[in-house]
């Protein structure tokens, strides 16, 4: 059984068990670990945007419409698409302006106008009056059904109500009240109420779960899932259009574009979003989840809109239950106590979430953006004089939550029994949609200026008021009827709801048309006529140009003047607390490498920036401006001056991008340059060690020449046996001295590319029995057994012949030095594979350590005989070797192992694969 | 930057796909009689193009390059 004290008793432990978590989130936020720093909580608190106007409404809606509501979700969809373009951008200039509230955003792009940030008020509140009426309605129609339990009675049918039955005003005192409790227990700088994110994210989890339990309830409980649902409606009379719903009902296809663009706006401009996305974000990157997990939010929570409408629609048939209250009055008629206690509190959670965070945007923006201004330019008030305003600040704040949800009340009560949930709620959505061309042609167009863009939105609101809100009021019979019907005055053209004859729209489309042409078109004309001031061209251009001046110093650059820093103190200190002050000053301080209150700071136009800006975060940036200007005396800079500055700043960016570009062309040219000097050195290196090995290769022949010449010169008396061995070896040596000369000399030519190349085509086969042939003495006398491999036919290669002649004697001397002194073999081979013509010469000598494979290729490199040390050769022949057959595009290498004879191989392309 | 760049082109490319996808004329095909999976072909055809719309927003978010 559900009394009323029941459900009074649950609704209030709810709201308790909220202000436990934002008391518990506070709390962490204080000592320095938020809970709500990161991306899931950001993107539920997103879900803020679905009120009791999703929540009940829109089965409202679909049980009329089919398939209306869903534009209002669609459309955030495509909005936030272009969130990352966009949202962005309004985050990164949010954060470096300390931006509060969307009028504050607005007031400050517009050359910080305290009047444009009065009327951006003005209209939010008004516009947004609407809509905290309908939660209100929400949660106290949804009580007065819930305590019937288990009749099903809707409110207007019940007996009238005295002052103190009158639940909705109950709701919107205990909310202002709650409000209160929640969004202004202290002032903060930044206006971050992290404990209230947290509740929220709390509540858009309940009531996505108490809505998906009623629908699975109804779809699977009452009927067998969707299909049985839908044919089922399908042969119902009243449903049976709704299959197709488009082209026919309400304005079809016309109404569906204007409702996604109203809602494109709407996830934009609704202050309560602007507060969750730009102001409580904590960390952009955030956003890259919330892009995909809101509209996977949205979609989850619209899936069982339709089958809870039609199953609505054929559980009463007669029409006496308000479609807005299925969601309620399904389970109620089935009599699911607790499930009907479920949504009671998913419904509160939608209604409360959204109030609250309304409340607490709208009363930012009324006291920073309203009241202070008005009440700093009171003189009589002496605020100057006071020394802690942060009271004066809060209080205010609370006195505004108070009123805004008293006045939500008054609409309520004058104009909310005629209208469903979601047409109150359209013209608190078209309303705020006129913030739309003012900001983003503020982030995108240098050109918008402070005029513009206070025409346009007066010429829009003017619009609104009289299209949408007057006729509201009017049908609610507070004003005459004769207005809708005839105009005023009786001017047909001028009838709010067919304005200049405009026919054949629904109310909201046609209100958009209207106001979009007023809006956009006076923004447009009135900038694009009127000059713009100083003020104006230096906000546009931090906004535009966001991500070009980086830093909270971007705005200092625009300001000359003098001031003190006691002053600047003193100021912060009275708006924000003296503890706040302090911590904001021992920041400025400590990022610039000083400390404060020891070391003195420069009150410079970077302090006085940082102080506004600071300053701004709690008052607006109005009258943050208008504050540091009655302690600093500031030089006015004239819009030249300014253009100039901005002038400078591109310039700067343009010559410092051609600076990096210079110092990366220099570096690159430093490293070719110390490359180029590495390797000079290392030629000279190898030119020095060439010179000395060649002076003393020459050396050791001459010198025994020269020994022997001088003895047989001196001793005439040497036996001619002894003389013979004398001249023998003289000419050995001769022999030795001329064949290193020669090969010198074929280095250098080959080195410095002199050489001289005949090019043909060789037949390796020829060349190697040649050499053979022509070693055959030395062979024999060393007592070596030759054996050669050849195949009957190789391709030939392109090459000069002498030089591979030179190539094989080279490589088989080598192999007659170092092969067994005793036992002497020595194989050759031929073969050809893969387009390329091999030779190996194999000796069985002691074989060659792996650690000098590449060295024996080096100039003068002499394997010398470890007994005698005397050197087998010149130590040019393996070197000159190599180069030549490298100079015909082949390889040389050796293969080997101490003990086990070496094998010399290489290899030339043949004439065909070159 | 530039990675970011193309993300943001990526993005505004699934809006206009978006835009393409829930108006007229591409709407009008499937405002017709019948059902997909038991469920009127209309509502079954924005709740499948809507999910998927969100699907390629979250590969162009969640995919590195």
């Amino acid at each position: 059984m559900l009394h009323g004290t029941v459900i009074i008793l649950t609704a209030f432990a709810y709201l308790g068990l909220l202000f436990a978590i934002a008391y518990f989130a506070d709390k962490r936020a204080d000592a320095g670990r938020p809970v709500i720093n990161n991306p899931y909580v950001y993107s539920l608190s997103l879900a803020v945007y679905a009120t009791a106007w999703t929540f009940y409404g829109s089965v409202g809606r679909a049980a009329s419409d089919g398939i209306g509501f869903l534009p209002i979700y669609i459309g955030p969809t495509l909005m936030i698409a272009l969130w990352w373009v966009v949202m962005r951008k309004i985050l990164r200039i949010s954060k470096q302006n300390r931006i509060t509230s969307l009028a504050d955003f607005i007031a400050s792009r517009y050359g910080k106008s305290a009047l444009l940030g009065g009327i951006v008020t003005v209209i939010a509140v008004v516009g947004i009056l609407p809509y905290i009426s309908l939660q209100l309605k929400a949660i106290s129609s949804s009580f007065s059904i819930l305590v019937q339990y288990p009749e099903i009675v809707m409110p207007g049918n019940a007996e009238p109500q005295s002052m103190r039955e009158d639940t909705a005003l109950w709701v919107a005192l205990i909310l202002a009240a709650f409000t209160i409790a929640f969004g202004t227990r202290h002032l903060d700088a930044a206006e971050h109420h992290q404990g209230m994110v947290a509740a929220i994210a709390f509540e858009s989890l309940v009531k996505l779960l108490a809505f998906m339990a009623v629908g699975v309830f109804v779809t699977f409980g009452i009927y067998n899932g969707f299909g049985d649902l839908f044919t089922r409606a399908a042969a119902h009379p009243k449903l049976r259009d709704l299959m197709t719903p488009l082209g026919g009902v309400a304005g079809g296809y016309a109404s569906w574009v204007w409702l996604t663009i109203l809602s494109m706006m709407a996830i934009m401009f609704l202050p309560r979003q602007f507060q969750v996305a730009v102001v409580e974000n904590l960390d952009e990157k955030h956003l890259n989840k919330a892009i995909w997990l809101f509209p996977l939010y949205m979609l989850a929570i619209n899936v069982f809109v339709l089958p809870l409408a039609f199953g609505g629609v054929m559980h009463f048939p007669d029409g006496r239950v308000d479609a807005d209250t299925f969601v309620l009055t399904l389970p109620m008629a089935e009599k699911q106590e607790f499930l009907a206690l479920l949504v009671f509190i998913g419904g509160l959670s939608a209604a409360t979430g959204m109030v609250i965070v309304e409340t607490i945007a709208l009363s930012t923006m009324v006291c920073n953006d309203l009241v202070m201004p008005v009440l700093l330019r009171m003189r009589a008030l002496r605020l100057n004089e006071r020394r802690d305003l942060t009271g004066l600040l809060l209080g205010i704040r609370r006195g505004a939550i108070v009123l805004i949800l008293l006045l939500g009340y008054l609409y309520f009560k004058l104009a909310g029994e005629a209208y469903a949930l979601v047409s109150i709620g359209l013209i608190s959505f078209a309303a705020v949609a006129q913030f739309a061309p003012v900001v983003l042609g503020g982030i995108f167009w240098k050109g918008g200026t402070r005029r513009g863009a206070i025409a346009g939105l007066i010429a829009g609101f003017a619009v609104w008021f009289y299209t949408l809100l007057l006729p509201a009021l009017a049908r609610s019979g507070w004003l005459p009827t004769g207005l809708l019907e005839h105009g005023p005055w009786g001017v047909e053209l001028l009838k709010p709801l067919e304005l200049f004859g405009l026919t054949g729209l629904d109310q909201i489309t046609h209100a958009m048309i209207w106001s979009m042409i007023a809006n956009i078109g006076c923004y447009l004309g009135v900038s694009l006529s009127a000059s713009s001031s100083a003020d104006e061209h230096r906000q546009a251009s931090l906004f535009v140009d966001v991500f070009r001046h980086t830093g909270e110093a971007g705005g200092a650059r625009f300001w000359r003047g003098t001031a003190s820093v006691p002053e600047l103190h003193n100021l912060l200190a009275r708006f924000l607390g003296p503890g706040t002050a302090e911590a904001a000053f021992r920041e400025y301080a400590e990022a610039r490498g000083h400390r404060w209150p020891d070391d003195a700071l420069a009150a410079d136009a970077e302090l006085v920036h940082y102080v506004e800006v600071q300053l701004a975060g709690a008052i607006g940036a109005a009258s943050a401006r208008v504050m540091v200007a009655s302690v600093a005396k500031e030089e006015a800079l004239t819009v030249d001056e300014v253009r100039e500055v901005l002038d400078e700043a591109s310039q700067v960016v343009v010559y410092s991008h051609r600076l990096e570009q210079k110092s990366h062309e220099l570096e690159a040219a430093t490293t070719e340059l110390r490359e180029a000097n590495e390797r000079l050195k290392e030629l000279d290196r190898m030119k020095d060690d060439f010179v000395s090995t060649v002076s003393h290769e020459l050396r050791t022949p001459l010198t025994s020449i020269r020994a022997f010449t001088e003895i047989l010169l001196e001793d005439p008396k040497v036996e001619l046996e002894q003389r013979r061995k004398f001249l023998g070896i003289i000419t050995k040596e001769a022999e030795r001295l001329t064949r290193l000369i020669n090969q010198v000399l074929d280095l250098a030519k080959i080195e410095s590319g002199n050489a001289d190349w005949v090019e043909s085509a060789v037949d390796m086969k020829e060349v190697i029995s040649d050499t053979l042939a022509a070693m055959d003495q030395l062979f024999k006398e060393k007592k070596i057994e030759v054996r050669a491999q050849l195949p009957d036919r190789v391709s030939p290669v392109t090459s000069d012949l002498d030089r591979m002649i030179q190539v094989m004697l080279n490589l088989l001397s080598n192999a007659v030095k170092f092969c067994d002194a005793a036992a002497g073999r020595i194989e050759v081979a031929l073969t050809e594979r893969d387009g390329s013509v091999r030779v190996d010469v194999r000796d069985n000598g002691r074989g060659i350590d792996p650690e000098n494979h590449e060295a024996i290729f080096s100039k003068f490199h002499q394997a010398s005989d470890t007994l005698t040390g005397k050197p087998h050769g010149s130590g040019l022949g393996l070197h000159i070797s190599r180069q030549i057959v490298e100079h015909f595009g082949g390889r040389m290498w050796v293969e080997s192992r101490l003990g086990s004879g070496a094998c010399l191989s290489f290899t030339l392309p043949t004439a065909g694969a070159t | 930057m530039g990675d970011s760049e193309r993300r943001g082109q990526r993005f505004v490319a699934l809006c206009v796909l978006g835009i393409l996808l829930f108006n007229y004329p591409v709407l009008a095909l499937f405002n017709v009689p019948g059902t997909l999976f038991g469920i009127p072909t209309l509502y079954a055809y924005i709740f499948i193009a809507w999910a998927a719309l969100i699907g390629l927003m979250a590969a162009n978010v969640e995919t590195s390059r």
